[in-house]
């Protein structure tokens, strides 16, 4: 077996243990055990590629195996990793990891709960993997589905109506990807000959400018929609208001990103005349979405929506640099992907953390937590400056690679539009800090709140490793950011043919 | 060849306190955490030393000018090929004469801490925070590139954030730290939008390639960007509005007195000496190209410092509060500074402003800090920060009492003391270059010394106050960083700065301009005459005054109704204007229109689900009528 299918295999043993178990306890401890080894392997994975890469090994994509599974329509299972998808790979297996110890005390049908949440990661790391268009999709669907269940078994408030909500405009986007798939298939062989769903095969030939302009937007707001493009993103704030803890973290940690991954893998690099062509319009669009999400949280009093629409803030700029087509900006998107992946996964889980003790997520109904849960509110804060854009935290990193990318765009728009974005930096701060002030100092708002107790160790150790995970991108990106660029170079070259 | 790559060590040693006694601080005695601090301050003050006799008298020079010299340098990220963030350290005279500033003043703030503070909680915390503040507010000086300096820009804005909301459970703290950030983050959009014009234009970050005369940026022409001003030009002025920000100039200006919710020795050192003057710094650090590229840009600067020096001092002779007398003192001197950039030309005797400006930044570090260090010990004394609460302090604090007269001597511009030297130099450079700034800064002159020994004379002399329990004097490790202070504030003047920092690193000829200082030193002496008279014994002439005065008088109170705008524009403008309708817009039009495509889908599918009924006779019924209906169909288009 291949190194990356580990990556697949790895979880459905661990599922298949968890069904094989008897009690909670040993269900936790076969999750926990798998999704270690998911971090040792993504941990490896990136050893090895970097080692392959120093070795000067060019090639762009490293670890390829390919399998036929379904002849007649030649579809391919068909795997292997550049540079950006072993940083996504990494930030799976960290956010899963975490996710994990933050779920540590789900009473009701823990079974059940861990295999779903599994199921989930499962197709994410597959989505991750494959370069074969229709399994990518097919990992897809795998990782939206759980979700319906994780929302409307084990969400709170209005669960049914967020699961359905989400689901349904998730699916939505779906049969707009589908669309967009089957019209890169049918043009997949301009001279005759086999049609492919392979995408490095499709990202090789030239596909003719009204295609292109035909199915572009069909796969950009489709993916876009899992994205949070602006305005397709309100499944995202009821969404994750209903959902249990780990489940947020997972989706605005890493289901988000595959919006982000698609746009950029499926959308831009395989129809790159279009997005030439149509790319300003979903500019304005992720320009609203990083000003509007960022207004949008200044205004909520619930936890969980400030973050809902920070992410939307925050994924509009992933999308915003996708757009911008050149290797700076884009490089910056996906460090973008990565840190906003942790850092949001590291603010769910925190209240998560603060729901179990306080029992409600209204700001104005808290207060002064920093003296009774010190080890809490200092992650917090730590989160919220890595929001903000902190230098020393992985935000700053990316957003500065995103805004100096962006501006050097010679187009006069292009760095207009840039300015406005920039000018989201004051904004976040001005939300992050109404929080911070409210929720964690002044005085304790309420008796019962004195006895509240700290983190536990396995909630210490969820949080713990997010926030290694932002601060080592923080202090030492370049070795990210040299890996990420080179997997950037096929597209960059395809961006820059389409224009002339 | 000596080698500088040792600097890095007082850069990393307070970074190194900081994670030290962050991670392990609760697990030392409370005095353990201050000591461990503080020596690691003294050692990086010795090293700073030790640089700084290596680089202006070891180091040869070339062509008599002072080099830059880079100590030490690693690329951390890299945007494009030429566009890399490099870390690492430059050493020029403004550099090293920086080291010296922080480093001296830090070290004097983390020992008087261990006195002050004793007894807080959070104590460790403090002395973690504190460290922070050093190792950002060095790597600043120090940056080899405009990236690195915006990187630890953030990072002492952060720390200034923490230090101000120390005290996190009092309301007033949190919301002044909030202010105080979100105030110098608006800036900072202005200043990172001028790297990212500066960026594109020169294609580097690098200080030395920026500031080289055959440099991208000196010899860009005048392109026109915008409103007939260069790109150059709108570049600086955006770099600017980042300094502005941070010095608390006007309009960025608020945040600053409200600052002074933290601890003392956090003003002290943060809000006097060293990180509010980081916009002086960077102006100067830019200099050459404001001063060739940009003119305009300069006479920004120039303007803005003198009548931000104005307006604060006329704050100032209004307050009560010790601590924001003095923040209004800080502002009105670091406008001082700006100023003297603002009117500065390039190279030798051209260069009088840039000398006199870093001069008094010089002074200035060692008169403030030990301004608000005698604050504290006055706080400390009597639990108040309201001078008309105090009264008579002279005998109770007599160290206090005269180190703290030093300093307003000092900061009146008296000679001998190091203020006169510095402010003589700025008013010489203002009178070659712009007579009407020139005249404003006179004025100043005057109200400064009115309102430091307004202060002065309010808390040690005038009316005697009954007291609680008797003031006492602050112990030894308060008072000797009092009296190093009051030795630098006396002697800091005879340091020859023009043979040491000048703009283009060539040592010039200056002599003190007796047309200049004598008119100078009369009106500080007419100020400090008339506060004697008004507060030196409890009289009722200031009501009296300020009765005279009126409307004035209250607005000037009221800091002229600064803060009530400000509040104003965030509050009912943005949260309520632009904020609350976007969530609204967001549930009812955006999201309604999700939900209404779902519900348009059910009311549709309600209706049509009709026809699977699963009534054989209707199927019948429909099948029959429509074959019948296609049939007429049919024959009617067949005959036609």
């Amino acid at each position: 077996m291949d190194f990356l299918t580990l990556f697949i295999v790895i979880p459905i043993i661990t599922m298949i243990g968890i069904v094989l178990v008897r009690d909670t306890k040993q269900v936790k401890i076969v999750s926990a055990v798998g999704m270690t080894l998911q971090l040792i392997n993504s941990a490896i994975l990136i050893i090895m590629f970097l080692l392959q890469r120093s070795a000067g090994n060019i090639a762009e994509i490293l670890f390829i195996k390919d399998v036929v599974w379904y002849p007649s329509l030649n579809i391919h299972y068909f795997v292997g990793v550049d540079g950006v998808s072993v940083a996504m790979l990494g930030l799976t297996s960290i956010v899963i990891f975490a996710g994990i110890f933050a779920s540590w005390e789900v009473k009701d049908l823990t079974k059940e709960f861990f295999i779903s949440l599994i199921l989930l990661s499962t197709g994410v790391y597959g989505f991750f993997i494959s370069l074969d268009l229709f399994t990518m999709f097919l990992f897809y669907e795998v990782a939206v589905i759980p979700m319906y269940l994780l929302i409307g078994i084990w969400g709170s408030g209005p669960r049914h109506y967020s699961a359905m909500k989400l689901t349904l405009m998730l699916m939505g986007g779906s049969a707009f990807i589908l669309v967009g798939l089957l019209g890169l298939y049918f043009n997949s062989n301009p001279t005759g000959g086999p049609l492919t769903f392979d995408l490095i095969h499709i990202s090789k030939i030239h596909i003719p400018l009204n295609i292109q302009l035909f199915f572009f937007p069909f796969l950009f707001l489709g993916f876009g929609v899992l994205g949070a493009l602006y305005p397709f993103h309100t499944w995202s704030p009821d969404g994750h208001a209903s959902a249990p803890t780990a489940v947020s973290m997972l989706h605005a940690g890493v289901l988000m990103k595959l919006g982000g991954y698609g746009c950029y893998r499926v959308a831009v690099f395989l129809l790159p005349d279009a997005a030439h062509q149509l790319g300003w319009i979903f500019l304005i669009l992720t320009t609203i979405s990083v000003i509007y999400g960022a207004f949008g949280a200044i205004w909520q009093k619930d936890l969980k929506y400030i973050n809902a629409y920070s992410s939307v803030s925050h994924c509009g700029l992933v999308l915003f640099a996708i757009l911008m087509f050149n290797k700076t900006a884009m490089n910056g998107a996906i460090i973008q992907m990565i840190s906003h992946g942790i850092m949001t996964a590291l603010f769910f889980a925190l209240i998560g953390m603060i729901y179990g003790r306080t029992h409600t997520r209204l700001i104005n109904e808290m207060g002064g937590l920093m003296k009774v849960m010190p080890f809490l509110a200092v992650a917090y804060v730590i989160g919220g400056l890595a929001s903000l854009g902190l230098p020393g935290f992985s935000g700053f990193v990316a957003e500065m690679t995103i805004f100096f990318g962006a501006f050097q765009h010679p187009d006069v728009f292009h760095r207009v539009v840039t300015i406005i974005a920039c000018s989201s930096i004051v904004v976040t701060a001005v939300y992050i800090l109404r929080v911070v002030g409210i929720l964690l100092m002044g005085k304790i708002r309420n008796d019962h709140f004195l006895e509240i107790r700290d983190a536990k160790w396995h909630e210490k150790l969820s949080v713990g490793v997010l926030i290694f995970g932002i601060t080592a991108i923080g202090l030492a990106p370049l070795w990210l950011s040299d890996m990420i660029n080179n997997g950037l170079t096929p597209i960059i070259t395809r961006l820059l043919a389409a224009v002339q | 060849m000596i080698t500088f790559s040792y600097t890095v060590f007082i850069v990393l040693i307070p970074f190194i306190l900081f994670l030290l006694l962050g991670f392990f601080g609760n697990k030392f005695k409370p005095v353990v955490s201050g000591i461990i601090g503080t020596t690691g301050l003294f050692t990086s003050f010795l090293l700073s030393c030790y640089t700084a006799w290596q680089y202006f008298f070891v180091v040869p020079k070339v062509g008599g000018a002072f080099v830059k010299l880079i100590g030490y340098n690693i690329t951390w990220l890299r945007f494009t090929e030429n566009l890399h963030v490099d870390l690492g350290v430059l050493l020029d005279p403004i550099s090293v004469m920086m080291l010296i500033v922080i480093t001296t003043v830090s070290f004097m703030v983390h020992l008087y801490s261990i006195g002050y503070m004793k007894g807080e909680k959070g104590f460790e915390r403090f002395f973690a925070f504190l460290s922070l503040f050093s190792f950002a507010m060095l790597g600043l000086v120090i940056a080899t590139n405009i990236f690195q300096m915006y990187i630890f820009w953030e990072l002492v804005g952060v720390s200034s954030y923490l230090l101000i909301g120390f005290y996190y459970e009092k309301d007033t703290a949190v919301a002044a730290s909030k202010k105080a950030f979100i105030v110098t983050r608006f800036a900072d959009l202005g200043f990172l939008i001028g790297i990212l014009i500066l960026s594109v234009t020169t294609k580097t970050f690098d200080f030395i390639t920026l500031t080289d005369p055959k440099g991208p940026a000196l010899m860009q022409g005048g392109s026109i960007l915008f409103m007939g001003l260069s790109t150059m030009t709108w570049s600086m002025i955006f770099v600017f509005m980042g300094g502005a920000g941070k010095s608390a100039m006007f309009p960025l200006h608020i945040w600053l007195p409200d600052a002074m919710e933290g601890p003392t020795p956090v003003s002290a050192l943060i809000h006097a000496a060293t990180m509010v003057v980081a916009g002086v710094f960077l102006v100067a650090r830019m200099f050459p190209i404001y001063v060739i590229s940009a003119p305009a840009a300069l006479e920004v600067v120039a303007y803005v410092g003198g009548f931000t020096s104005l307006f604060a001092a006329v704050i100032a002779c209004t307050q009560f509060d010790i601590k924001r007398v003095l923040a209004y003192s800080t502002m009105s001197q670091i406008g001082y500074m700006m100023l003297a950039l603002g009117v500065s030309g390039y190279g030798g005797h051209e260069g009088l402003g840039y000398m006199a400006s870093m001069f008094h930044l010089f002074t200035h570090a060692f008169f403030k800090a030990l301004l608000f260090l005698g604050a504290g010990a006055i706080i400390h004394a009597v639990h108040s920060n309201y001078m008309n609460e105090m009264g008579g302090l002279r005998k109770y604090l007599p160290i206090t009492h005269a180190t703290f007269l030093i300093a307003c001597l000092a900061i009146a511009g008296i000679p001998p003391f190091a203020g006169f030297f510095s402010k003589d130099e700025i008013l010489a450079a203002a009178f070659e270059h712009n007579k009407i700034l020139w005249a404003v800064e006179y004025a100043v002159a005057g109200l400064t010394a009115f309102y430091m020994f307004r202060l002065y004379f309010s808390v040690f002399w005038g009316k005697e106050v009954h007291y609680h329990h008797t003031p006492h004097e602050a112990p030894l490790v308060m008072t000797i960083p009092l009296m190093l202070l009051a030795a630098g504030s006396i002697f800091a003047g005879f340091i020859p700065f023009q043979n040491l920092v000048t703009s283009d690193g060539l040592p010039f000829v200056k002599e003190i301009e007796l047309s200049i200082a004598i008119p100078s030193v009369f009106i500080a002496l007419l100020g400090i005459v008339i506060a004697t008279i008004f507060y030196r014994k409890e009289t009722t002439l200031p009501e009296k005054l300020a009765k005279g005065l009126g409307g004035f008088y209250r607005a000037a109170f009221h800091k002229f109704y600064f803060d009530e705008l400000y509040l104003f524009i965030t509050k009912k403008i943005i949260f309520n204007h632009i904020s609350t309708p976007i969530a609204w817009f967001d549930r009812h039009i955006v999201d309604g229109g999700m939900n209404g495509v779902s519900f348009v889908t059910n009311q549709v599918s309600d209706k049509i689900k009709r026809f699977q009924s699963g009534q054989l006779q209707q199927y019948a019924w429909v099948f029959v009528s429509g074959a019948i209906a296609l049939a007429l169909a049919f024959i009617y288009y067949w005959t036609l």
